[in-house]
């Protein structure tokens, strides 16, 4: 039984670990939505595994809750997701953020020489 | 939202109490009679609080075709599972589409129930259902062509013919056109009203 | 004996539960990572993990074997089948509304098609989605 639930545990916790990936690199809200949701699910079988490893009843509650409200979230974020424009609620690169961060520095700067007429709204509009 | 009939009467539906209190027994894991009576309390108070339009369901429950489709269902979940399992680990990516699907009967009743016995099954997801028309759109992972369409519509249908045949009045299968009973049926001619 | 042997049997059969409930978990994993697009992501994340949940439930039952906390195992089943539905259909219907599915991947696509032509019968055009459920 031992070798069995550790090969489970080695299993779950790789997919718990791809779900995280997933939840940092998906290209959207809903990408990672999806992702924490397989992630609660791990975590419910994690769970289950170790109450049938220890042949315990006491976590069994705390499946039930994750059943009931796990899918709050999902549903709570596809609401107000639906209306998110294509290409929101993607986490910049490093690269894209010094490059922005740039870019508002030298719009200030011009701004600075144009006394205070510069295009300070063309330059930072990304993240709006 | 027109169409919901919200809040007709604030009777009392027996079927959500039951279901209730039985959800409550099992939570406290033993039948008793103080554990019946909380959780008739509650449930009652659940559905005094938060009332909901009754179902106009007017079918009736036939059991072997209800053991029917929770058979096949529990067939089709752990093929499709598998298969889906499978799936992941494929160096091609899925071929997907979007279909949809117009179901033969107009009941909301069933329409949800197909919807979510087929969101269950693994390889199809109801993006969206309309409900004036009685048409699911479903994406369906990793069809094959034309041929893997034609085969998810007629699962879908298939699902919908199990869930009448268990749940439908028999009024509402001859309206969705499967007024024939199974030949395994007993033929009950209705002759007195 | 006959007892022993019963109980070694159920710890077998449990034992083959968790495992092909942790082995669907695990595929999922990989086909939410995997998979090129939204709505493929959620097929692999939503449904092998209801029946890998409902295997691991098992397995969870068949080594306790008694107490009422096997009508709480059923419990957490039902529940589970009931809720995960909704939550795929909001995502999958939220996902195709602001166009996260990838229109090159898709064999046909229905929905679009529908939606283009009652926008046109309501005397629309296509630009007059406010969110595009078609990228062009």
């Amino acid at each position: 039984m031992t070798a069995v639930v550790l090969v489970c545990a080695v299993l779950l916790a790789a997919a718990a670990i791809l779900a995280v990936v997933r939840a940092e690199r998906g290209p959207s809200m809903l990408d990672r939505t999806v992702a924490l949701d397989v992630l609660t699910t791990t975590l419910v079988a994690f769970v289950g595994l170790e109450a049938a490893w220890s042949r315990r009843t006491d976590t069994i509650p705390v499946l039930v809750a994750l059943s009931l409200v796990g899918f709050v979230g999902s549903v709570t974020i596809a609401r107000f997701a639906s209306r998110e424009p294509p290409g929101e609620g993607r986490v910049r690169t490093r690269e894209e953020i010094a490059r922005d961060e740039a870019a508002r520095e030298e719009a200030v700067r011009a701004a600075g020489g144009l006394d205070g007429t510069g295009p300070a709204d063309g330059v930072d509009g990304g993240r709006g | 939202m027109s169409l919901h009939a919200r809040r007709r009467r604030a009777a009392v539906q027996w079927p959500t109490l039951g279901w209730l209190t039985v959800v409550w027994v099992l939570l406290w894991g033993e039948v008793s009679v103080g554990n019946v009576l909380a959780g008739l309390l509650v449930a009652l108070a659940v559905s005094v609080a938060t009332p909901l339009p009754p179902i106009a369901a007017g079918g009736r429950v036939r059991p072997v075709a209800c053991a029917r489709l929770v058979g096949r269902f529990a067939v089709d979940v752990v093929v499709a599972s598998f298969q889906v399992g499978v799936q992941a680990f494929r160096p091609r990516p899925p071929q997907s589409a979007v279909i949809g699907v117009r179901l033969r009967s107009s009941s909301d009743l069933y329409l949800t129930l197909t919807a979510e016995l087929c969101s269950l099954v693994p390889g199809s997801v109801v993006v969206e259902a309309h409900r004036l028309t009685g048409t699911l759109y479903l994406h369906v992972l990793d069809v094959d062509g034309p041929e893997g369409i034609e085969a998810a519509r007629r699962r879908v249908l298939e699902q919908e013919e199990r869930v009448l045949r268990a749940f439908a009045s028999d009024a509402q299968l001859a309206a969705a056109g499967l007024g024939a009973p199974r030949p395994s049926a007993p033929v009950t001619p209705e002759v007195h009203a | 004996m006959g007892v022993v042997s019963w109980s070694a049997v159920a710890d077998v059969l449990a034992a083959l539960c968790l495992l092909g409930g942790a082995l669907l978990a695990f595929a999922a994993g990989v086909g939410v990572v995997r998979f090129p697009d939204l709505l493929a992501r959620m097929h692999s994340a939503t449904k092998p993990q209801v029946l890998g949940l409902v295997l691991v439930l098992i397995g969870l039952a068949l080594r306790l074997r008694s107490g009422p906390a096997l009508w709480m195992l059923v419990l957490v089943a039902v529940f589970q089948m009931l809720t995960s539905p909704v939550a795929a259909h909001m995502v999958g219907r939220a996902g195709y509304r602001t166009g996260k599915v990838r229109q090159e991947l898709l064999v046909v696509d229905e929905l679009t098609a529908d939606q283009d032509a009652a926008r046109r019968a309501a005397g629309l055009d296509a630009d007059g989605d406010p969110h595009g459920a078609h990228r062009s």
